[in-house]
């Protein structure tokens, strides 16, 4: 296994049709119109000396070293900016070139420290390179002169001109002393990330960059996504891993575990240490861009807090007993087993993670249908998207997001909503920011003003800041506009739609009621801006949905997806590059887990269990009856635990006490169990609970595949040995074959090959296959054997796109003269859902406690101010935590994040949910704000005993 | 899980349905509850409806029939 090295190509790929032929060095090379010589060099094999160029960047021809020389051409270009012309004839070498590539080199190096044997780039340098490419032999200038080198002079006086290593920022640090001023991390922070944090500050041989206003790194606007570390071609901008630890000798391609847009990384590795993550540019999902996240917050894989033991208790009053796995496993089959004796087969159950792999989510629901004789399984998206997968089945026939990423390209009018892109999906936001910058208009659905509503050099046209609850009333009037003036897209819908059942929604659509008019009052988004949004959706030229937890997480949740859907039939746009309805998907492997039949209802690819035609192949393969019946959702199964028929569960990777709503309902389930099997990285909330535990595998410790939200699925690959000593599939098998089963992988390309010959979408999906290609989107069969990126292009996938009413129908959930405000709940950029992972890294420094951010107006009527401890209330319970007072929300509403276990933002949160998927209606709560003195009695109450039930007994 | 509950949900349901013709919304409501619900919810929701359906739509007592009777609970 070597170390991975894309090429670089120096400057950007053009996608010109058109051709152009040039000869260079004698060799014919032919490219498309616009592409820079320095690139058509590349593309032949030759590579011309650089310095100031890469390919992700545009091209700016500062540094001098490129230089060419073209017959017919007086002097001697730069090749990063000069493009080819037909006919063109270059040479790279020439003893002219060779001698002022040398004279640049000179001078670089003249400025620079001569530490090379000591710097972290050591080996790793393109600085290094170029001197040894253009055979440097010496350097006649010393460091007597100016320079940025030294921090005094020859007799000692101080040299105003050196500066100090910033190393504010937890990851990586800014060496002024060794920047060559070539600013590749200023275009980097600006096309790539689209922050603009840095600048060069100072002229000529002054100069040198400078994150914002000549702050540190970690007080800038800089998001850490590590995009300059990435190109900085010397160790001016250097990962504190390689400092700490040294170059990584070989690396292996693997996908992120944090959020659904599956970025593919490089890990690059020294021995079976972790260096660091270094995005891929190949991958499809990311083209070599990352976020904080997956960029550097993998710290808790080697985390302290790790139990890496199996641990087993009779009462979750005792402490922890560590044991083999033999008697943890035996433990935990006699448990269950005895539970289906006493209470029957239905009384346990699983939870698939949305953060484990294809394989090891298959295996669990596999556990619940072939072991235990149930459809009891269901899977964390429950909580987040299945409402997606209910409305966007009902409409157009799938229940997944349309497009590809790289679909955003073709978008002229971006509608989001319910979503904060550059929190929650980074790398997505970054591209959606590049988008707009060349031209394309957003509209901006949510009830805070995010980031993307204005940030440098984009602005929405419109931000509809509507009040929380009533997507279903505003995305439904703007149907009402697109019907009743006209703009629907009648030619897209006789083709393409159910005719009658447009009748119909047109009928229901036009009526006044639904009029901007008639809801403004109750939505608080005024008529004529949600018209202009509605004509700008429809007019704009392709138009792509982009949504969010903000759009399923509410009783009406469902309503809402398919009012989505509506939209896009009725302006045609389903079925294109650039348009589309996108669920963005919250973890990693949401859409995974729900492909893989996690939900009760459903047998892998989304087939409910009532047909005898998909129970059948899985009947046959495993040998068992597979009830007809569908079994309990995560809400009904705590139900059923209250009431008492319900009793045990296996949950793999996730953590519902402190991610599911209500906390004192899912606790009070929990604790009417007998046995509850927590297989996690930590002793998470959930496990306070817990009578087995058993010790779970990160995402750098197994194989497997995992599905973002483009439906791409992305090899996850080993690069160290399972701590525990086990990967979580090879848990679930030893579990299930204690049980009784009597299963036999030894890969988990093994456990996708059944899924493939089981599950027609992935008929064609086999591990050689993302070998080959990188990775590939479902459906993947013979049809598309290498894998569909836009759905519905020949015809919507239903057969006829459905048109489905969309009545509003108010939450229950409504603000009173007790509960005044309205709050919503979201993440941030550098913490990940629960916080399991990324509490347990640096990234704490950017975010130690959640805050509720409330708007002045409200603050002062309360006489809070920001930073008070403030009492969060609800009729479901309360907590307490730091006031933000911020006009980012607006007057009745409060908003925070559910990061940290201390506030446990869900004890205020509800039981309401979605009518038809039971998704909890996190995005709506009404609440009092008060002063207080800190943490509420429950808080309190809740440390201690979560300090109780973690303690472990030595083991003898 | 409590009889409010239930009703509760089985209200929502209707709710989504209730502008449709009554034909359409009554198999709707049963097909939707035949496709999600868990026998255990089913069998209390006629447990419900046997108790008069307090605080039932009517929908939803409309579409009773038409909703399937689990087969016995195994045990
Ligand atoms: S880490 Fe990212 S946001 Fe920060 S300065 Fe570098 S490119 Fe810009
Ligand atoms: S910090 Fe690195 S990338 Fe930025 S200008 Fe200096 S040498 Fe170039
Ligand atoms: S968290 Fe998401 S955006 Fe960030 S690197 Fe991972 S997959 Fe990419
Ligand atoms: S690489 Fe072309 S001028 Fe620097």
């Amino acid at each position: 296994m070597p170390l991975i090295k894309e090429i670089d190509y120096g400057t950007r790929k053009i996608n010109s049709k058109k051709m152009v032929t040039l000869k260079i060095d004698g060799f014919d090379v032919c490219v498309p119109e616009g592409t820079s010589v320095m690139r058509a060099a590349m593309e032949a094999g030759i590579q011309i000396p650089k310095l100031c160029s890469t390919d992700t960047v545009d091209a700016f021809g500062s540094c001098r070293l490129c230089l060419v020389e073209i017959e017919g051409k007086k002097g001697t270009p730069a090749s990063c900016t000069t493009h080819v012309e037909e006919g063109m004839q270059v040479h790279t070498q020439s003893d002219q070139l060779k001698g002022l590539r040398r004279g640049v080199m000179e001078l670089y190096i003249s400025d620079h420290p001569l530490d090379c044997l000591t710097c972290a780039a050591n080996g790793d340098c393109e600085l290094q390179d170029m001197a040894g490419a253009v055979g440097l032999r010496d350097v006649r200038y010393g460091y007597d002169g100016t320079n940025h080198v030294n921090q005094r002079g020859a007799s000692d006086e101080l040299n105003a001109r050196w500066a100090p290593k910033d190393e504010s920022n937890p990851y990586f640090t800014y060496d002024p002393s060794k920047c060559i001023v070539c600013s590749l991390c200023v275009r980097a922070c600006e096309e790539v990330q689209g922050t603009f944090a840095l600048t060069i500050e100072g002229r000529g041989f002054d100069s040198r960059v400078a994150a914002s206003m000549s702050e540190d790194f970690f007080e800038s606007e800089c998001v850490s996504c590590g995009a300059c570390v990435e190109v900085c071609p010397t160790a001016t901008l250097q990962e504190k891993s390689v400092i700490e630890i040294g170059t990584p000798e070989h690396s292996v391609v693997t996908t992120c575990a944090y959020c659904g847009v599956g970025c593919a990384f490089k890990a690059e590795m020294r021995g079976a240490e972790l260096v660091r993550m270094v995005p891929y540019k190949d991958g499809k999902a990311n083209h070599g861009h990352s976020c904080v996240k997956g960029r550097f917050s993998y710290g808790y894989a080697a985390h302290k807090d790790r139990i890496l033991n199996p641990m087993v208790r009779e009462n979750v009053e005792d402490p922890w007993r560590e044991v083999s796995w033999d008697e943890a496993l035996s433990f935990a089959a006699n448990r269950l087993q005895g539970l289906q004796k006493t209470y029957g087969k239905e009384s346990i159950g699983v939870i698939t993670s949305s953060r484990c792999t294809n394989e090891e989510t298959y295996l669990v629901q596999k556990l619940a249908r072939a072991v235990f004789h149930n459809n009891n399984t269901d899977t964390c998206a429950r909580v987040c998207h299945s409402p997606t997968g209910y409305g966007l089945r009902e409409t157009l026939g799938t229940s997944a997001g349309t497009q590809d990423f790289d679909s955003i390209e073709h978008a002229d009018v971006v509608l989001v909503i319910g979503a904060n892109p550059t929190d929650a999906h980074p790398v997505f936001a970054s591209f959606l920011k590049r988008r707009m910058r060349e031209g394309a208009k957003m509209i901006v659905v949510d009830p805070r003003r995010i980031d993307l509503v204005k940030s440098p050099y984009v602005e929405a046209t419109h931000h509809l800041a509507l009040r929380p609850g009533t997507n279903v009333a505003v995305v439904t009037a703007m149907a009402h506009v697109i019907v009743s003036e006209g703009l629907f897209d009648e030619t897209y819908i006789r083709e393409r739609c159910d005719w009658d059942e447009f009748q119909d929604y047109v009928e229901f659509v036009s009526d006044p009621k639904q009029s901007p008019e008639a809801v403004e009052a109750l939505t608080g988004v005024l008529a004529e801006q949600l018209r202009s949004a509605a004509r700008l959706y429809a007019c704009g030229g392709n138009a792509a949905i982009y949504y969010g937890l903000g759009v399923t997480e509410h009783s009406q949740g469902s309503t809402a997806v398919i009012g989505l859907a509506n939209l896009a039939m009725l302006t045609g746009n389903i079925g294109k590059q650039g348009v589309g309805v996108n669920p963005l998907r919250g973890q990693n492997n949401v859409q995974g887990a729900c492909d893989m039949g996690s939900f009760p209802h459903q047998l892998p690819g989304y087939r409910h269990v009532k047909f005898a035609e998909v129970r059948e192949p899985y009947e046959k393969l495993w040998g068992v009856a597979i009830s007809d019946e569908p079994g309990l959702r995560i809400p009904n199964m705590l139900d059923a635990a209250v009431e008492g028929s319900f009793k045990g569960i296996y949950i793999q990777g996730e953590d519902i006490l402190q991610s599911d709503p209500d906390t004192k309902h899912v606790a009070a389930g929990l604790a009417g169990m007998e046995c509850v099997i927590v297989h996690d990285l930590f002793l998470n909330e959930t496990a306070n609970y817990a009578h087995v535990f058993l010790p779970g595998s990160t995402f750098l410790e197994k194989d497997g595949t995992f599905t973002n939200a483009e439906r791409r699925i992305s090899p996850v690959r080993k690069v160290m040995m399972p701590r525990s000593g086990y990967a979580d599939w090879e848990v679930t098998q030893l579990l299930a074959n204690v049980m009784g089963a009597d299963w036999n992988y030894t890969h988990p390309s093994q456990i996708m090959a059944e899924i493939a010959a089981t599950t027609p979408s992935f008929a064609n999906v086999t591990y050689e296959l993302i070998d080959k290609l990188g990775s590939v989107q479902w459906p993947c069969t013979d049809a598309a054997p290498e894998g569909t990126p836009v759905l519905h292009v020949d015809g919507i996938v239903r057969g006829k796109g459905r048109f489905i009413r969309t009545d509003y129908v108010a939450t229950d959930e409504k603000s009173g003269p007790r509960f005044p405000l309205l709050l919503t709940t979201g993440r941030i950029l550098t913490q990940y859902n629960v916080g399991a992972q990324t509490r347990r890294t640096d990234n704490v420094a950017w975010h130690e406690e959640d805050v509720l951010e409330i708007h002045p107006h409200d603050a002062e009527l309360r006489g809070i101010k920001d930073g008070d401890w403030v009492k969060l209330a609800s009729r479901s319970g309360e907590t307490s935590l730091r006031a933000d007072v911020t006009d980012r929300v607006s007057t009745g509403v409060v908003y925070t994040t559910f990061h940290h276990p201390d506030t446990h933002t869900n004890v205020v949160t509800t039981e309401y949910s979605d009518w038809a998927t039971n998704c909890p209606e996190y995005k709506v709560t009404a609440v009092q704000v008060s002063l207080s003195n800190g943490p509420t009695k429950w808080q309190e109450h809740y440390q201690k005993q979560s300090a109780r039930s973690r303690r472990i007994e030595a083991a003898e | 899980m409590s009889a409010e509950k239930l009703t509760y949900m089985a209200n929502q349901i209707a709710n989504f349905f209730k502008n449709k013709p009554h034909e359409e919304a009554v198999a709707g409501i049963a097909n939707h509850i035949n496709d999600f619900w868990e026998p255990r919810m089913r069998l209390q929701l006629f447990e419900i409806i046997k108790q008069g359906g307090e605080g039932l739509s009517p929908l939803v007592v409309a579409a009773e029939p038409a909703i399937r009777k689990p087969a016995k609970t195994s045990s």
